[in-house]
């Protein structure tokens, strides 16, 4: 069964482009709302658009995370252990926004919901970079060194040479690491990954607002998101040949930049003439596309080493063993073509573009301060 | 501190803060979807108002438990990397079906009841709220599954060659979707999560009935009687239940891990027909022999745990015994002095604090069947403040539960079992992040914790503002079902 591990480096691939184009423009919208709407209903227009939505994209980062640990537990450990702080802040934003846009519309309140709609605001921006910057590290490699642990309740442990691992037969002590914290991480190509994944999301939300609000604040969005597609295909070009010259592994992952090339410069011309379905699928696929650039450039590895290609954790040194992946085959087979139903069906059913007109006058959450009475109540002297 | 130390805080602090919310939404969906299927089904107005008022505090508590799930999600491979390595084989793909087969349920058709109530047929919605309240109680099933896999390996088989459990063919992972462990800790958590919104339903209820009288308001305390006897019979019910699953988890306990029933009880030695204790004080200094035993009730652990008051097959075991087992049995692994003791004053206090609180609520529901029968209504100021107070007493007790069923399984993250698969196994010391410093750990323990602060008043504030708010039934009908045009029912 040695194609397994090779399907879940693409069913990996497909979980992330599904949370990167949905979540996508739910980043897009929280960072444009507050800036482009002219009046408080503006921005409950704004912000419904993803209303029904958001959570359920959110899930497919659960579910790329959760298939990871299940499919590749080396991948997983040695991912999140080693990117840990880069990882929580992504958490702690990625917890502020959720917070934000369930609760602003609890409590009526002006500063009550200024507040949180800067939180919103904030965390979109910086999430929407530092998936990037995190993506971008797999392209480029990472400071990936393997350690063989010698007493795993002290924590000490040895450097293990290349030339040593790879004559290795049994690895049981030998783990990969990265040991580089949370600055090695940083780089010019990496900070500029990060621009690419924020000028995209910028795009696809504004795109996407452009297809499900109606009157004013549509014309005012898609204006936006025909300058907005400029910008991200600038940057994604110029990204996208750095990394397929200086990175890439081969031949194959010009095939995703080609299409990802295309789609931008489709969305950008549909984006100036106003035709924003066809804009928001462009987008969409050039993510798609994008994220298959990154998988297909990280081929044959999951975290290459920047130090020893030897140190490089590979696909199949990564993978769970063939049980697991043919169990979760055959769960994913069933159950992925139930969700993408039922999240069609939602979609569906908030299909209807909205309007300021549709926000009713009275804000939705409670009052602050004192309490009005009720209607019908008697105050017994 | 080490990174050991600081990880296993860290866990603990994320996990119990995400169970407070995770009972009160178990429990509080199928209530909310209960209620609104009274509605459709009698078409009487209160039932929908008060689908809609607990349909609110399910939202607000619904957020944070998402937030904080997805610390959850991640946190395995943060901070317990190398345990990670070791189980992900086959810990990890319950969590993948959990979020395929919960997670997105879950979301997607919260999405659909909240805001598609002008959108689609009254029938359809109640549908969605379903879905909901079996999304989130199949959702439990799979993580409890895996981490009855750290209680009770079953279907595992440990690879020497890669230092590594794996699944036992494609046949193990359906032991570790039957480990009897996790039927047992489903049934357990489940009926404590009804227990949990029963008595928020119940506590509000009875509050609100009572104010409500006291005020005059017209039409009110009827509604709220209504609520609040639902809330008691939920009560008694799941009371009964929590009861029941707890004593069958003790017998599966004595079983598996007899070191966590041992410390429960402060037992230092085999014993045949072992008391029952009730109170015990001294030092507790991790040696069972300082701790002296106040109230004793004779006979009942034994017959907890095998079913026999007394003789030969009543014995059952004591922490000194199997410490003493443990050391021989590993000696040439982890040492001959190895620890295999938990916190015994945390095992013995938390397993009190989990059985205690029940009373609370139990005594709220009894007496307020009593005093509401015959379409009574209660005004009792007293009462109504009891009400209140007995609102956290379940959270008490389901925090304290997983307290207890996590520090006594310690010093292991995967326990050996007499009954489990022998070689899978896994010290807490040996799973933690090899190169995650102890600087760095910190840096994400006070963060969290900082920030599940400040949001837990939020969540809180929110809460109480709601429930103080309650109701109001002047307000015109909800908007004709399939109208189009309708604007949205629900806006942020
Ligand atoms: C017995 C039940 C139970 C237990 C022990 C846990 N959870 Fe949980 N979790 C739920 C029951 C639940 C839930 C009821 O399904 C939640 C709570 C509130 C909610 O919105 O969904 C949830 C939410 C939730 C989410 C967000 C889901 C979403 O976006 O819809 C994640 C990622 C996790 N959890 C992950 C975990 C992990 C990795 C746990 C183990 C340490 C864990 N949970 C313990
Ligand atoms: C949501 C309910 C849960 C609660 C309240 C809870 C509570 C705790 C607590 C208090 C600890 C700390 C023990 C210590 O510090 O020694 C702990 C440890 C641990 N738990 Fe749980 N737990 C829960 C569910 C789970 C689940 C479902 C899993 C697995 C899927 C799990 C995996 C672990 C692990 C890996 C540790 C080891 C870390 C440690 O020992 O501190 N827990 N848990
Ligand atoms: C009435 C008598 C009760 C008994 C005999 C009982 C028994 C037990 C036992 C033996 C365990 C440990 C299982 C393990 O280690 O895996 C446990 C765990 C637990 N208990 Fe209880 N319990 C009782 C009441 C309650 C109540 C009232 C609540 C909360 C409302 C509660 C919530 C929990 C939770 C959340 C856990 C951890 C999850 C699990 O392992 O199922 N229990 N209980």
């Amino acid at each position: 069964m040695d194609f397994l591990p090779y399907l879940w480096f693409i069913v990996i691939a497909v979980l992330w482009i599904g949370y990167l184009t949905l979540e996508g423009f739910d980043f897009g919208v929280g960072m444009l709302y507050t800036t482009v709407s002219k009046n408080p209903k503006e921005r409950r227009v704004a912000l419904n658009t993803i209303g029904p939505h958001w959570d359920g994209n959110e899930v497919w980062l659960l579910t790329a995370g959760g298939a990871t640990f299940a499919a590749f537990p080396e991948w997983y450990a040695t991912m999140f252990s080693g990117m840990y702080l880069a990882l929580f802040l992504i958490l702690v934003l990625l917890i502020v926004r959720i917070c934000a846009i369930e609760w602003r519309g609890k409590i009526n309140d002006i500063n009550w919901r200024k507040r949180w709609d800067l939180a919103h605001t904030v965390c979109a921006w910086l999430v929407s970079f530092l998936w990037g910057v995190a993506f971008a590290n797999l392209v480029q490699g990472m400071k990936i060194e393997v350690l063989e642990i010698t007493n795993p309740a002290t924590q000490t442990y040895e450097i293990v040479s290349p030339e040593a691992f790879e004559a290795a037969t049994n690895t049981a002590a030998y783990t990969h690491h990265l040991t580089g914290g949370f600055f090695s991480l940083l780089t010019p190509f990496t900070l500029l990954g990060g621009l690419v994944t924020l000028s995209l999301f910028l795009t696809h939300g504004a795109v996407f607002m452009a297809l499900k609000t109606a009157g004013d604040f549509q014309v005012r969005v898609e204006k936006l998101a025909a300058r907005l597609s400029i910008g991200s295909l600038l940057i994604t070009a110029v990204w996208a040949i750095w990394a397929q010259l200086a990175y890439a592994s081969g031949f194959w992952s010009w095939i995703p930049l080609a299409i990802a090339a295309v789609c931008l410069v489709l969305t950008a011309l549909w984006a100036q003439k106003g035709d924003e379905l066809k804009a928001f699928i462009a987008n969409f696929i050039a993510i798609a596309a994008a994220v298959a650039f990154i998988f297909t450039a990280m081929f044959p590895n999951v975290m290459k080493s920047s130090i020893d290609p030897a140190y490089s954790l590979t696909i199949e040194q990564a993978s769970a063993t063939g049980p697991t992946q043919i169990i979760m085959s055959v769960a994913s087979l069933i159950l992925v073509p139930i969700i993408i139903g039922y999240s069609i069906w939602s979609y569906k059913v908030f299909s209807k573009r909205i309007h300021v007109d549709n926000i009713p006058d009275d804000p939705s959450g409670l009052s602050r301060g004192t309490k009005k009475p009720l209607a019908n109540e008697v105050s017994v002297q | 501190m080490e990174a050991l130390d600081l990880a296993r805080w860290q866990f603990g602090i994320t996990t119990v803060y995400h169970f407070i919310l995770v009972p009160l939404t178990i429990g509080l969906a199928p209530l909310v979807a209960i209620m609104q299927t009274k509605w459709l089904r009698s078409g009487e107005e209160k039932w929908m108002k008060l689908a809609e008022f607990f349909g609110k505090i399910l939202i607000i508590n619904f957020a944070l438990g998402v937030a904080t799930g997805i610390v959850q999600e991640f946190q395995f491979g943060m901070n317990w990397s190398e345990y990670s390595r070791f189980v992900g084989d086959i810990f990890g793909a319950p969590l993948a079906f959990e979020a395929l087969m919960a997670f997105f349920l879950e979301s997607t058709f919260l999405g659909l009841w909240v805001f598609g109530k002008g959108r689609m047929s009254a029938k359809l919605n109640t549908l969605c709220i379903w879905m909901v309240a079996i999304g989130v109680n199949i959702s439990a099933y799979f993580i409890l599954c895996a981490n009855s896999f750290m209680q009770h390996p079953v279907g595992a088989v440990y690879n020497e060659e890669t230092g590594r459990a794996e699944l036992d063919g494609v046949g193990g992972f359906l032991e570790v979707l039957t480990n009897n462990t996790a039927i047992a800790a489903t049934s357990h958590t489940i009926t404590a999560a009804f227990l949990v919104a029963g008595t928020l339903v119940a506590g509000i209820g009875t509050w609100w009935m009572v104010r409500s009288t006291k005020k005059n308001i017209a039409g009110q305390p009827e509604m709220w009687r209504s609520a609040a006897r639902f809330g008691f019979v939920t009560i008694l019910i799941s009371a009964a239940g929590v009861g029941l699953t707890g004593h069958f988890q003790g017998q599966l306990m004595y079983e598996q891990q007899p070191m966590k029933m041992a410390s429960a009880e402060a037992q230092c030695h085999n014993e045949e027909g072992a008391p029952l204790s009730i109170l015990a004080i001294g030092d507790f200094t991790n040696d069972c022999e300082n701790v002296t035993r106040i109230i004793d009730v004779p006979w009942v652990t034994s017959f907890m745990a095998t079913n026999h008051f007394t003789g030969p097959e009543s014995e059952v075991a004591g922490v000194e015994d199997v410490q003493a087992f443990y050391q021989e049995k590993y000696a040439d692994q982890f040492g001959e002095d190895y620890d295999y003791r938990p916190n015994l004053v945390v095992t013995y206090y938390s397993f009190r604090a989990m059985i205690g609180p029940i009373i609370f609520p139990v005594i709220l529901a009894l007496a307020g069947l009593w005093f509401t029968r015959k379409e009574k209504i209660w005004d009792s100021s007293g009462w109504a403040k009891y009400a209140l107070f007995a609102i956290p007493m379940p959270f008490i007790a389901s925090s304290f539960g997983w307290i207890f069923t996590e520090m006594g399984r310690q010093p292991w993250v995967v326990a050996p079992n007499p009954t489990g698969v022998e070689d899978v196994l896994l010290l807490t010391d040996y799973g933690v992040s090899q190169t995650t410093s102890p600087a760095m750990v910190l840096t994400t323990l006070i963060g969290f914790t900082v920030l599940y602060a400040i949001l837990g008043v939020v969540w809180f504030l929110l809460v109480r503002r709601y429930t103080l708010e309650g109701i109001d039934l002047t307000t015109e009908k909800a908007p004709a079902p399939d109208d189009e045009n309708q604007p949205l029912s629900f806006v942020y």
